[in-house]
């Protein structure tokens, strides 16, 4: 007689009172393919835990948010956000479609250089440029964006001494109704910091002022932020036009989309509740359509957009080790997926499915990771279906920033593959070894040997 | 491990229903059960010592014995936890 399928026996008291916070159950079938490659050959060759990228979802998810806005502006442009996720397969993928690159950083700006980005296509942001950094920007004619006076005052030393002359725009910080404001970055437009950057870029001979940007914040939920914020974006861009008779070629509107992922303590699943890339798309560029721009001088839409795009075209798949009881009868469930590689379990609830057959029974369980660390939490409740020593789960959602904020850390970073549009498989970074770990490393002579 | 040379016996007046439906009328609590824990809770009905019942999975399932080992112990101590075990007619 064959024999039946293991489930290991539970018991679970039915309740009828308040929902409790492990919630109901979400799961109802097992994810056992990603764009048609089954999870467990992917896991056999390539090892556990494993990134999954899907080249099909970043296609399809640029092409909407590039559908979303050119249907609505007549002039859009999008750039890479580096720092969301700098796998070259990745930032590759994303210039094919047409995207330039934004980068917050030399590392970052030398990456795009190394995948092709021509140095005009380039965004440089952040707060930390050298001089190095800057010359090489300003010799390639990207679009410098100024975070601080001490960069400016930088950019017109270098720029005296050089033949190119700098293209600049300024990041401007603003109230825009929601909380908490990102002042940090750039120069706030209430308090006249912008104006006076402005002035001072205007004034100069070695500076060509050619955009302004924003970026108000991140995993923004309400969509009409961007709105108030592109009517002062307008507003300075008029300003500009009617004192010096300058007209500025693009308006950049950053990032911070919020993706589908589920922020922790929101009470609705972030795919119901959270806004869409057209809710965005129509409060940007309806501001700027009913701004003060004449319609032949709109300017250029540049959008940053990163997470949106990028967190729900990768999985990572990993194995359960065990299954434990905790003191107040709490189903605990222990996989080899950590915090260290899986960084945004600090921000989301991520979902979790099983990768193979599984009945409706389910249980209260608190997922941990394998790190001897009691912070490495991958959920804290979720009602969970069972699951067997072994087997395998798929975390959805987890694109962004996890593969660029991951640290080597007890354990050695997975291996990263990409399916590619005909379901082949790709290894586009490989596993962390000891060797290579250890090429960084130096003894000093007296301690190389010792006696035990 | 000891308790599986034990017989553990479900409260005479525990009602199983054949869905998974679990009453106990003398603290009025519900519970459901998946289909191998009802199995288990038949055996223990009948008063199968936890060793045979061990036997009895591995048998008809597809695991191994530290596997049943492991979750026959984590099973039965939730139905302790529960209530659903009469201590006073262990052997």
């Amino acid at each position: 007689m064959e024999k039946q399928r293991y489930e290991r026996p539970v018991i679970k008291k039915l309740e009828s009172n308040m929902p409790n916070k492990f919630g109901m159950r979400t799961e109802y079938k097992p994810m056992t393919h990603i764009d048609n490659v089954a999870v467990k050959d992917m896991i056999d060759e390539h090892g556990s835990p494993l990134f999954v990228i899907s080249e099909k979802t970043i296609r399809n998810n640029i092409r909407n948010a590039r559908k979303a806005f050119e249907t609505r502006y007549p002039k859009v442009q999008f750039a890479w956000s580096y720092k969301t996720n700098y796998l070259d397969a990745v930032c590759r993928t994303f210039h094919q479609e047409g995207s330039w690159a934004e980068v917050v950083s030399g590392f970052e700006y030398d990456k795009a250089i190394h995948n092709g980005v021509d140095g005009t296509k380039i965004i440089f942001n952040g707060p930390d440029k050298t001089e190095e950094d800057l010359e090489k920007a300003i010799k390639n004619s990207s679009l410098i964006h100024i975070d601080h006076l001490d960069e400016l005052y930088t950019i017109r030393k270098l720029a005296e001494n050089m033949d190119t002359r700098a293209q600049v725009a300024i990041r401007v910080n603003m109230d825009t109704g929601i909380y908490p404001m990102w002042d940090r970055f750039g120069f706030n437009y209430e308090n006249g910091q912008a104006w006076d950057a402005l002035n001072k870029i205007m004034r100069s001979d070695v500076m060509d002022l050619v955009g302004l940007h924003t970026h108000i914040g991140t995993f923004m939920l309400s969509s009409n932020a961007y709105a108030v914020a592109a009517n002062k974006l307008a507003d300075l861009a008029i300003g500009i036009r009617d004192k010096y008779g300058h007209e500025i070629q693009y308006i950049d509107m950053g990032g911070g989309f919020a993706s589908q992922n589920n922020l922790k303590g929101a009470y609705l699943p972030g795919v119901d509740t959270n806004p869409s890339i057209n809710d965005f798309a129509e409060a940007i560029t309806s501001a700027l359509i009913n701004s003060n721009f004449k319609p032949d001088k709109l300017p250029l839409l540049i959008l940053e957009t990163g997470r949106a795009l990028i967190d729900d075209a990768a999985f990572l798949l990993g194995t359960v080790i065990s299954n434990k009881r905790l003191s107040d009868g709490r189903r605990s469930t222990i996989i080899d997926i950590g915090v260290n590689v899986l960084f945004t379990s600090f921000w989301y609830d991520h979902k979790i499915t099983p990768a193979q057959p599984f009945t409706q029974h389910t249980e209260d369980t608190v997922v941990y990771g394998p790190l001897c660390m009691n912070i490495d939490v991958i959920r804290e409740n979720i009602s969970l279906p069972l699951l067997n020593k072994g087997d395998h789960v798929v975390i959805h959602t987890v694109g962004a920033y996890n593969m660029t904020q991951w640290m080597q850390f007890i354990t050695l970073r997975p291996r990263i593959v990409m399916i590619d549009l005909e379901s082949n498989v790709h290894v586009v970074r490989d596993r962390e070894t000891l060797d290579r770990l250890l090429e960084f490393e130096n003894v000093p002579e007296h301690l190389k040997t010792f006696e035990l | 491990m000891q308790q599986n040379q034990n017989v553990m016996k479900i409260k005479k007046n525990i009602a199983i229903s054949d869905s998974g439906f679990v009453f106990n009328p003398s603290s009025g609590e519900s519970f459901s059960v998946n289909p191998i824990g009802m199995e288990i809770m038949e055996l223990l009905k009948k008063e199968m010592p936890t060793q045979d019942i061990s036997n009895h999975i591995l048998e008809n399932y597809e695991t191994d014995a530290p596997t049943i080992d492991k979750d026959l112990y984590d099973f039965i101590t939730m139905l302790k936890q529960y209530g659903l075990i009469d201590d006073n007619e262990k052997d």
